[in-house]
C-alpha cells in the first residue's frame, strides 16, 4: 500500500508520459485515445464530488456532461455560420474561443444542477436515483426533438474551437489543455475534501442528524455539492464535444450516466484520484478488448463485478491506503 | 424562582389511535440536571424529538431561552442554544475524533462555506474542538478513526461533540446506555461537573446514575407525567413506586 498522494501524481505522470510518447512515436490515435480518458476522467471527478463526497448516487449526470456538450455546439454551430443566437430580446453571437465556452458551459449546467438538486434533493435512496434518471431522460427527448440544432443528428462542428496562442487542431496541444483543466479540477475537488465545507459534506453523507443537531443544514450542502458537481461534468462535456467536433443527444443518454457511476465505482469512490484510474481503465479495456472481441463490455461488467464484491474501495483502495493531510 | 431556560407546555402527540406525549409540561432550569425516567414505550424518544426538533406536535409549545421555537427544525434550534447527544451515536465513523469534533466546532463558530483551507489548518477550529476533546478525556485519541473507537469512547465523543456548540441547553437522550459499571461511573462524574456550564435534560435508564446526578426527576408513563419534583419527593412517592420504580428494581 502507497500513500494516496503518490499514486495520484503516479497515475497524472503516466498519463502525461503516455501522450508524449505517443507523440515522440508519432501515434496520433493514441494521444486523441489519453484525451477521452482525461476528459472522461474529468466528468467522473466531477460526479465524485457528489457521489463519492455527497453519496449522491446521481443518475442523470448525462444532463450536464450534455448541457455542456450543447453549450459548445450551440455556440459554436452560430459561430461558424454567421447567424446570431436570439435568446428573446437578447441576440448573442457565436464564438469560438475555448474560453467563453467552457464559462458558458460551467455556468449553464451549474445552474441546471441548481434546479434539479432543488427538486432532487427532497428525495433519496432509490427515488434519487429514479428522479435524476427522469431529468437526465427529459433532457435527451429534448434533443432529440430540437431541430434548430440537429435533433437525433447532432450537430458537426467544422474546425476545433480556438484557445489563445495553441493550436487545438493538434492533438497533444489539445490533451495538454483538457490534461492542464484536469489536473487544476483536481486540486480544487482535493482541497474542497478536506475543507470545512467538505468536512461538513462528508459529514452529512454519514451521519446526517448530527450535522444538524450541530447546526448545519445537510440539504444546503447537499445542493452546492450537487452544483460544483455539475459544474465540473459541464465543462468535461464542453471539452468531449470539442474532441469529437461533434454533439448528439446521446451526450445526454442515461448510458453515459451510468458509465461515469462505472469509472467512479471502477476506480474508487470518494478517492481522489478514483475516478482517473476509472477512466483510465474504461478507455484502456475499450480499446484493447475492444479490438479482440465487440463484446468488451461483458469483459468491463465482470471487472465491475469483482471491484464490487471484493474491492470496495476500487482499484485505488487496492492500491493506496487513505490519505489524511 | 429562576426563569426556565427550556420548558415546554401541553405537548401533545398522537400517531393514529396512540397518544405518544399528552399535555407534557416540563422545565429546565439554570443549573440544575433534569431528569425523565419512565418504562419503554413511555414516549421518552417522543418527547425528545419535539424537544429538539424534527416532531413537531399537535399541540402545545416549546420555548427555548424565551423563545417559542415549536415551528422550528433542528438546526435552528441547535444554532438557538441546543445541544443535544443521541441514544444512538450518530457520529461520522469514517472520519478521525477531531474531525467529529471540528463538525461541531464548525457549526458552533463558523461557516460552512469554505473551500480552499483544510478544516484541520484552521486555529480556531481546532483549538473548539480539542478543548472539548479534553474535557472528555479523548484527547489523546484525536487522530483515531471514529469507527475504530470503543463503545465507551463513542458515547464520549458524543458528548464532546454536542460540547464543541457551548450550548445553553444540553437535552441527552440516554447518555449511559451500553457503558458499563465503570464507563457510567465517569460519565456521571463528567455530567456532575457540567451542570454549571448548561443545564441537562437527562433521559435516562440508569438509575444509579439517574439518583446520582439529578435535582429534579419527571415520570413519564403512556405519554404523561405523572409525577414530577426534587429526587427526594419523587422516590418517596408511592404512585411513581407502583408504575416504574417498583419494576425497575
Amino acid at each position: 500500500m502507497i500513500p494516496e498522494r503518490w499514486l495520484t501524481f503516479a497515475v497524472l505522470v503516466g498519463l502525461l508520459a503516455v501522450a508524449l510518447g505517443a507523440l515522440v512515436m508519432d501515434r496520433p490515435f493514441t494521444i486523441t485515445l489519453a484525451t477521452r480518458a482525461t476528459i472522461l476522467a474529468l466528468a467522473a471527478v466531477g460526479l465524485n464530488i457528489a457521489l463519492g463526497q455527497g453519496g449522491l448516487v446521481s443518475f442523470g449526470h448525462a444532463a450536464f456532461f450534455g448541457i455542456g456538450g450543447y453549450a459548445m455546439g450551440i455556440l459554436a454551430h452560430h459561430a461558424q455560420t454567421f447567424t446570431p443566437l436570439e435568446l428573446g430580446p437578447l441576440t448573442i453571437t457565436g464564438t469560438k474561443s475555448m474560453p467563453v465556452i467552457w464559462l458558458t458551459a460551467v455556468v449553464a449546467s451549474a445552474l441546471a444542477a441548481l434546479l434539479i438538486g432543488l427538486l432532487a434533493l427532497r428525495t433519496s435512496g432509490v427515488y434519487f436515483i429514479m428522479i435524476t434518471l427522469a431529468f437526465g431522460q427529459m433532457f435527451f427527448y429534448f434533443a432529440i426533438s430540437w431541430s434548430a440544432y440537429g435533433g437525433e443528428d447532432g450537430l458537426s462542428i467544422y474546425v476545433r474551437n480556438d484557445f489563445p496562442g495553441l493550436n487545438t487542431l493538434d492533438p497533444i496541444q489539445f490533451f495538454g489543455l483538457c490534461f492542464t483543466l484536469l489536473c487544476l479540477v483536481l486540486l480544487f475537488a482535493g482541497r474542497l475534501m478536506r475543507s470545512p465545507f467538505g468536512l461538513a459534506l462528508n459529514a452529512a453523507r454519514q451521519a446526517p442528524e448530527r450535522v444538524e443537531t450541530v447546526g448545519l443544514d445537510p440539504m444546503r450542502l447537499r445542493l452546492l455539492a450537487f452544483v460544483l458537481s455539475g459544474a465540473v461534468t459541464g465543462l468535461a462535456g464542453a471539452l468531449f464535444a470539442d474532441l469529437n467536433r461533434f454533439v448528439s443527444p446521446a451526450m445526454f443518454s442515461w448510458q453515459l450516466s451510468g458509465e461515469l457511476i462505472v469509472l467512479v465505482i471502477l476506480g474508487g469512490v470518494a478517492r481522489l484520484i478514483g475516478p482517473v484510474v476509472g477512466a483510465i481503465a474504461f478507455v484502456t479495456l475499450e480499446h484493447v478488448l475492444g479490438d479482440v472481441t465487440e463484446f468488451w463490455l461483458i469483459w468491463l461488467g465482470v471487472a465491475l463485478l469483482l471491484v464490487v464484491l471484493f474491492a470496495r474501495g476500487g482499484i485505488v483502495g487496492l492500491v493506496a491506503r487513505r490519505g489524511h493531510g | 424562582m429562576a426563569e426556565p431556560l427550556l420548558a415546554t407546555r401541553g405537548l401533545t402527540k398522537s400517531f393514529g389511535a396512540v397518544t405518544a406525549s399528552e399535555d407534557v409540561s416540563i422545565d429546565l432550569r439554570p443549573g440544575e440536571i433534569h431528569a425523565v425516567i419512565g418504562p419503554n414505550g413511555a414516549g421518552k424518544s417522543t418527547l425528545i424529538r419535539q424537544i429538539c426538533g424534527g416532531l413537531t406536535p399537535d399541540r402545545g409549545t416549546v420555548t427555548l431561552l424565551g423563545r417559542d421555537v415549536t415551528r422550528m427544525g433542528t438546526v435552528d434550534r441547535a444554532r438557538a442554544g441546543l445541544g443535544r447527544t443521541f441514544q444512538i451515536s450518530s457520529l461520522a465513523m469514517e472520519d478521525s475524533v477531531l474531525e467529529n469534533a471540528v463538525l461541531g466546532a464548525l457549526g458552533a463558530g463558523g461557516t460552512p462555506w469554505r473551500f480552499w483551507r483544510p478544516a484541520l489548518a484552521s486555529a480556531d477550529l481546532c483549538a473548539r474542538a480539542e478543548e472539548a476533546l479534553e474535557k472528555v478525556g479523548l484527547a489523546d485519541h484525536r487522530h483515531t478513526r471514529c469507527g475504530d473507537l470503543s463503545h465507551g469512547q463513542r458515547r464520549q465523543l458524543e458528548v464532546a461533540v454536542a460540547l464543541t456548540l457551548r450550548p445553553k441547553v444540553f437535552v441527552m437522550d440516554e447518555p449511559m446506555a451500553g457503558l458499563g459499571a465503570e464507563g457510567s461511573a465517569r460519565m456521571t462524574r463528567f455530567l456532575d461537573g457540567l451542570r454549571a456550564e448548561a443545564p441537562i435534560l437527562l433521559v435516562e435508564h440508569d438509575m444509579d446514575a439517574v439518583f446520582a446526578l439529578a435535582d429534579r426527576i419527571s415520570v413519564l408513563v403512556y405519554g404523561r407525567i405523572i409525577a414530577t419534583g426534587p429526587q427526594e419527593e419523587i422516590r418517596a412517592s408511592r404512585a411513581v413506586r407502583e408504575a416504574y420504580l417498583g419494576e425497575a428494581s
